[in-house]
């Protein structure tokens, strides 16, 4: 039964105490939105430059690896180069094939509940820090549109999974050496540790928690769930470490790839 | 003995300024201690609200060096050095130097839907351990009112206290929409008049909360998703549909006999 609120009239008003200033706090405070906006900006930055580089992101079978970066994974494209492109792709695909799936990637993380509170913070001011003043005249927080969107990260979340399923397989494939067999090279376990944090960023969303268990009333009148619950929500207390892990581990995924590819680097065989 | 200069704001709703009180500090001391001794020696009547003296009561909250903190479980030796500034707590209006109205939560509390449980089978009802855990944390809250302090939305927007509840009842309210016999459903009202899409999750509430509860993520970002579920999701819609449930349905068949 959906119900409405009691009434009750909120008195607004009246002095504030204490002197009208942005802050008292003499903490360093600010640093923790310098090194946010310095990280994500350091990504964005190369992320884009990446994925317009459309070259160098695929180590093939001419240097017996089987390679992708994740920024090009799936590669969707019928230009992506030989041995990259997925069973699925798009013909007449000028541009780089890593604007057919960023957004994907992006808007997950875009929308995420961690990485909300800390371009909030960081880029919007609002506020930069706590006890800290807002750095606008009037707020409207995630009520309105563009930022009721957020509200989709779910969406984001199932698309997020559809991709890990894919850096996945690739991370397997990355086992294959063609012409030498099977193995494990230094980029094998790049990719392996690439799809294991970006696993573990997922599966320890906000989302997946409620999606998982979250949303039940009664855990004694579900107990599968309940477990799911359990299961998810001591990863969900680490979402904060997972979100920088795998941010900062699929730029370096695609660094080592990208400089593999272009012979700076030799992808060293372990066994 | 070691001396400390407290700078503490003194005045009332016409207005007011700080005064430098030096006193002495013992060891282990905590602000609230270096408060009573001013009072003692130097301003009798300067005014702050006590209670316990052990973190549990929240009735001295106020902010040191900024943040909102009991001034009772603050030790002076744990601040940086240096004069300690005390100021009330900024977001609610001020009776008189340390001393805030906090009015402003006891009508928000007053606006929250009771618990209404389903009529109950003739043996009674048992609540389950996992049950009674999930809210367990939410119990915690001392009503120091300090999250509702920090938060933005109303500590830089006073307009936005008239249609914003805040975190302190956001887990009011996501303790009540757990409760395995609560038959409210309080989303449409969590997410119009109560405003939960004001807050954007900067965990402050969490940061500053002496109970160590984790306001935003047991709390506000599970009321989030359940808005999600009833507004913003085509799937579960439809899925509600097709399957003929309500939330509440749902939750009638939660209700288990006492074995």
């Amino acid at each position: 039964m959906s119900v409405t609120e009691r009434a009750t009239n909120v008195v607004l008003g009246g002095t504030r105490g204490g002197p009208d200033v942005a802050t008292l706090r003499k903490d360093r405070w600010w640093l923790q939105p310098v090194v946010t906006v310095s990280i994500l900006t350091a990504f964005v930055i190369y992320s884009t430059w990446a994925a317009f580089q459309n070259k160098n992101y695929y180590v093939g079978a001419n240097v017996h690896r089987d390679l992708i970066s994740p920024f090009y994974s799936p590669c969707l494209a019928s230009s992506c180069v030989e041995g990259s492109r997925a069973g699925f792709f798009f013909n007449g695909w000028s541009l780089s094939p890593a604007f057919l799936i960023l957004l994907f990637p992006l808007g997950f993380r875009l929308s995420c509940y961690y990485y909300r509170r800390s371009y909030y913070r960081a880029f919007w001011w609002s506020p930069p820090a706590c006890a800290v003043s807002d750095a606008h005249s009037s707020y409207s927080g995630e009520t309105r549109f563009p930022l009721v969107m957020q509200n989709i990260h779910r969406y984001f979340f199932y698309a997020g999974l559809v991709f890990n399923g894919f850096l996945t397989y690739d991370a397997i494939r990355a086992f294959h050496q063609p012409g030498l067999g099977w193995g494990v090279t230094v980029g094998t376990l790049v990719l392996i540790i690439n799809a294991t944090l970006l696993w573990l960023y997922s599966l320890s969303c906000h989302a997946c928690r409620h999606l998982c268990g979250g949303h039940v009333k009664s855990f004694r009148a579900a107990p599968v769930r309940h477990k799911l619950w359990k299961i998810i929500t001591p990863l969900n207390a680490k979402h904060m470490n997972f979100a920088w892990a795998s941010l900062i581990f699929v730029a370096f995924t695609d660094v080592y790839v990208r400089l593999v590819a272009s012979g700076v680097w030799t992808d060293y065989r372990l066994f | 003995m070691a001396q400390v200069t407290m700078r503490v704001w003194r005045g009332d709703a016409n207005g007011g300024d700080f005064e430098r009180y030096t006193v002495e500090q013992n060891e282990g001391e905590v602000v609230l201690d270096v408060i009573h001794r001013i009072q003692a020696t130097e301003a009798p009547d300067l005014a702050c609200r006590w209670n316990c003296k052990a973190g549990k009561c929240g009735s001295c909250a106020a902010e040191i060096n900024g943040k909102p903190r009991l001034m009772c479980m603050t030790r002076l030796d744990q601040l940086p050095e240096g004069e300690v500034t005390v100021t009330p707590m900024r977001t609610f209006p001020i009776i008189r130097d340390l001393v805030t109205d906090v009015s402003f939560n006891f009508q928000m509390a007053a606006k929250v839907p009771a618990l209404l449980p389903p009529p109950m089978p003739a043996e009674g009802y048992r609540m389950y351990q996992e049950d009674v855990e999930r809210s367990q944390e939410f119990r915690k809250c001392i009503e120091c009112f300090m999250c509702q302090d920090v938060c933005h939305v109303i500590r830089d927007h006073e307009e936005n206290k008239a249609h914003y509840a805040g975190p302190r009842f956001f887990i009011r309210y996501a303790e009540l929409e757990m409760h395995p016999l609560d038959t409210n459903d309080r989303r449409d009202l969590i997410r119009e008049d109560m405003g939960l899409g004001y807050c954007n999750i900067t965990k402050c509430c969490t940061e500053v909360c002496p109970e160590h509860i984790k306001i935003t993520d047991n709390a506000i970002i599970p009321l989030k998703e359940r808005v999600v579920d009833a507004h913003y999701d085509p799937v579960a819609w439809l899925g509600r549909k097709i399957r003929r449930r309500t939330k509440r349905s749902a939750s009638d068949a939660a209700v288990q006999p006492a074995p």
